[in-house]
């Protein structure tokens, strides 16, 4: 992409600080992202991505520095807050409950009530309503040709639980997707499945961001490669122009970062 | 701007894309794996069904009853004296229904129950107040009975056992302390505050002889219900017995819905206190003394996990009734009533087992 159609960033942050008693998790970091675009974030046991993630998600509220979507900064104090702009996250631990099915999953925190007096007056819910977008959003991804919504989640494989994690972040108009190690519990094969589901998310147009020690997996999928070192964005890279073994000792200090690179820049 | 995006990526890339795609889909959609055993297969369906299994044994109770009683167990009058026993239980195992499937427990439901018809008793007649009046004391005391529950869980984050356990004994002893240990008889009752037995009153479906209580069992089990399956509360209950941290994930406030379940079990208990004195016609300070163990026994074979998240409302009820007929038909065959219990003990285990079981699901 040339210069002069670069995208703004829809997500930053600039100088973000968090300490936690003497430790300082996040030192001066800094982040972008941009439309479209995944990007990874790797970074060593320690380095302070859960941190970074914590803040942009408004799981903590950072010391000092500030966050900046589409040009306006913005402040969280709960992931709430964060949610309402868009920012969605699957968790690691995915934060499905198994007991429910599918659908109350996908819809679990904000159910659609019905419309007339049963939803306003007794609270009904939409059940129909929610079976719908939740079937449409499945198979959009290309996750579901499943035979029963109402399936509970317990008894999907693990990368299909994923993949109902997946679906109910990009369900909600959701601006921001961010994973946590999508495919650490997951076996060869599902794993494969997922990355394909993380690329059809992409192709909706939604920026990811994917947090991964997997280093195959971010340079098959990112489109740029966030380093964080020491609670602070060390530079960003193009996995097209560096090797694997360039990022694990970006990463781990044993080699400097590429003087070149502007760490904001788009390549 | 996804049109950008799409002209970035080059033909070859979309080839591979779309053929891996295809695998992608074919692997995550094999869903109900098809080389799952029956066994699994049941095990599934119990999961997504717990109460077809209290259904079935509640069905073959009655057969064996039937079969070893013959012709006494299947009158009018006995279905009448069953149902009317197990009426009071059943209410209770409501409220223990909602706080089980929070995965707590509330050992402190009888002696709510049984403070809320002393304070109706004791306000009513004692006192002189209009019985209107005291049943709504009653109502308010059994919801702030549930709110201290609520809150030793939820600020203190006591566990519900123990939380629970201290509560029952304190409402035990104030409502002895309150009673003044003393019994207000039916009578007097009847003569000043009759609406205070009103649940005693009789209704005849044909020959079988129910009361207005039995009624309001069946009204409340079918509220409670609808708020547990067609309302976002009742997800949010089950949620947050499942998986407590993936509900607060998910935006649930669970600490307001936990206070939410035990305000609402709270007077759920009141409410069986007014019932129980329409049962036994007098306001007893010793009466249900084992309440709180059978509310939990009811729940617990009517197929709901004490673990949480898992089970439902009319399982408890269809639990009691297995339970009610288990006595019965034991007591009408002249069964001595220590095996009567043993009977109940074994039930008890065979449900956990069963719920044992069906948790160890894995796709």
């Amino acid at each position: 992409m040339s210069d002069k159609d670069k995208p703004q960033p829809l997500l930053q942050a600039r100088d973000l600080v968090k300490r936690f008693g003497r430790v300082t998790a996040l030192d001066h970091a800094d982040f972008d992202l941009y439309p479209g675009e995944i990007l990874a974030m790797i970074g060593d046991n320690g380095a302070g991505k859960s941190t970074l993630i914590k803040a942009l998600t408004g799981a903590i509220t950072p010391d000092s520095g500030e966050i900046i979507m589409d040009g306006h900064k913005i402040s969280f104090r709960s992931p709430k807050d964060s949610r309402a702009h868009g920012i969605e996250t699957v968790y690691q631990t995915l934060a499905l409950s198994p007991a429910l099915s599918i659908a109350d999953n996908m819809f679990l925190g904000r159910e659609i009530r019905r419309a007339d007096f049963f939803g306003r007056v007794l609270r009904k819910l939409n059940r129909a309503e929610m079976e719908r977008i939740a079937r449409k959003e499945l198979n959009h991804l290309g996750i579901m040709t499943v035979q029963n919504i109402k399936q509970t989640v317990e008894t999907l494989s693990g990368g299909q639980r994923q993949g109902v994690a997946i679906a109910r972040t990009v369900a909600f108009g959701s601006r921001v997707v961010i994973m946590d190690e999508p495919t650490a519990a997951l076996g060869v094969r599902e794993s494969r499945a997922v990355l394909q589901v993380i690329l059809k998310v992409k192709a909706r147009g939604l920026p990811i961001i994917l947090v991964s020690h997997n280093m195959p997996q971010v340079f098959e999928v990112a489109d740029r490669i966030h380093i964080h070192r020491l609670g602070r964005r060390l530079t960003v890279i193009d996995p097209k122009a560096f090797s694997m073994a360039d990022a694990v000792a970006m990463m781990t200090g044993a080699l400097p970062p590429p003087e070149s690179a502007d760490p904001s820049s788009r390549s | 701007m996804v049109a950008n995006l799409q002209s970035q990526l080059n033909p070859e890339d979309e080839g591979a894309v779309q053929r891996s795609e295809q695998d992608a889909i074919a692997l995550l959609a094999q869903g109900d794996g098809s080389g799952k055993s029956a066994i699994i297969r049941v095990r599934n369906f119990m999961a997504m069904y717990p109460t077809i299994v209290s259904v079935v044994i509640l069905l073959l109770s009655v057969v064996a009853c039937g079969l070893i009683t013959g012709s006494r167990f299947f009158t009018p009058f006995n279905f009448s004296l069953i149902v009317q026993q197990v009426t009071v239980i059943s209410v209770l195992g409501a409220a223990q229904t909602l706080v089980i499937l929070t995965a707590g427990i509330d050992l402190s439901v009888g002696a709510i129950m049984v403070l809320c018809s002393v304070v109706m008793g004791v306000t009513a007649v004692d006192n002189g107040i209009p019985q209107g009046v005291a049943i709504v004391l009653a109502l308010v005391a059994g919801a702030i009975c549930g709110l201290i529950n609520g809150f030793l869980v939820t600020s203190l984050k006591l566990p519900p056992f123990i939380a629970t356990l201290g509560s029952w004994n304190v409402f035990f002893g104030l409502n002895l302390w309150y009673s003044g240990s003393m019994t207000i008889m039916s009578q007097d009752i009847s003569k000043v505050a009759p609406a205070l037995q009103f649940f005693g009153q009789a209704v005849y479906v044909g020959p079988v002889h129910l009361t207005v209580g039995t009624f309001l069992m069946f009204a409340l089990f079918g509220a409670l219900w609808y708020a547990l399956n067609e309302t976002a509360w009742g997800r949010h209950v089950h949620a947050i017995g499942d998986d407590p941290e993936a509900a607060r994930l998910a935006g649930i406030g669970v600490e307001g819905m936990l206070l939410s379940v035990y305000f609402v079990a709270g007077v759920i208990c009141a409410l069986g206190g007014w019932v129980l004195i329409g049962r036994i016609g007098s306001v007893t300070p010793q009466e249900g003394l084992t309440s709180n163990l059978d509310s939990i026994t009811a729940v617990v074979v009517g197929g709901t996990s004490l673990f949480g998240g898992r089970g439902s409302l009319l399982g408890t009820l269809v639990g009691a009734l297995i339970v009610g007929v288990y006595r019965n038909g034991l007591a009408l065959a002249g069964v001595d009533p220590l095996w009567q219990t043993v009977a109940v003990g074994l039930l008890i285990i065979l449900a956990v087992t069963i719920d044992q079981w069906i948790r160890k699901i894995t796709a």
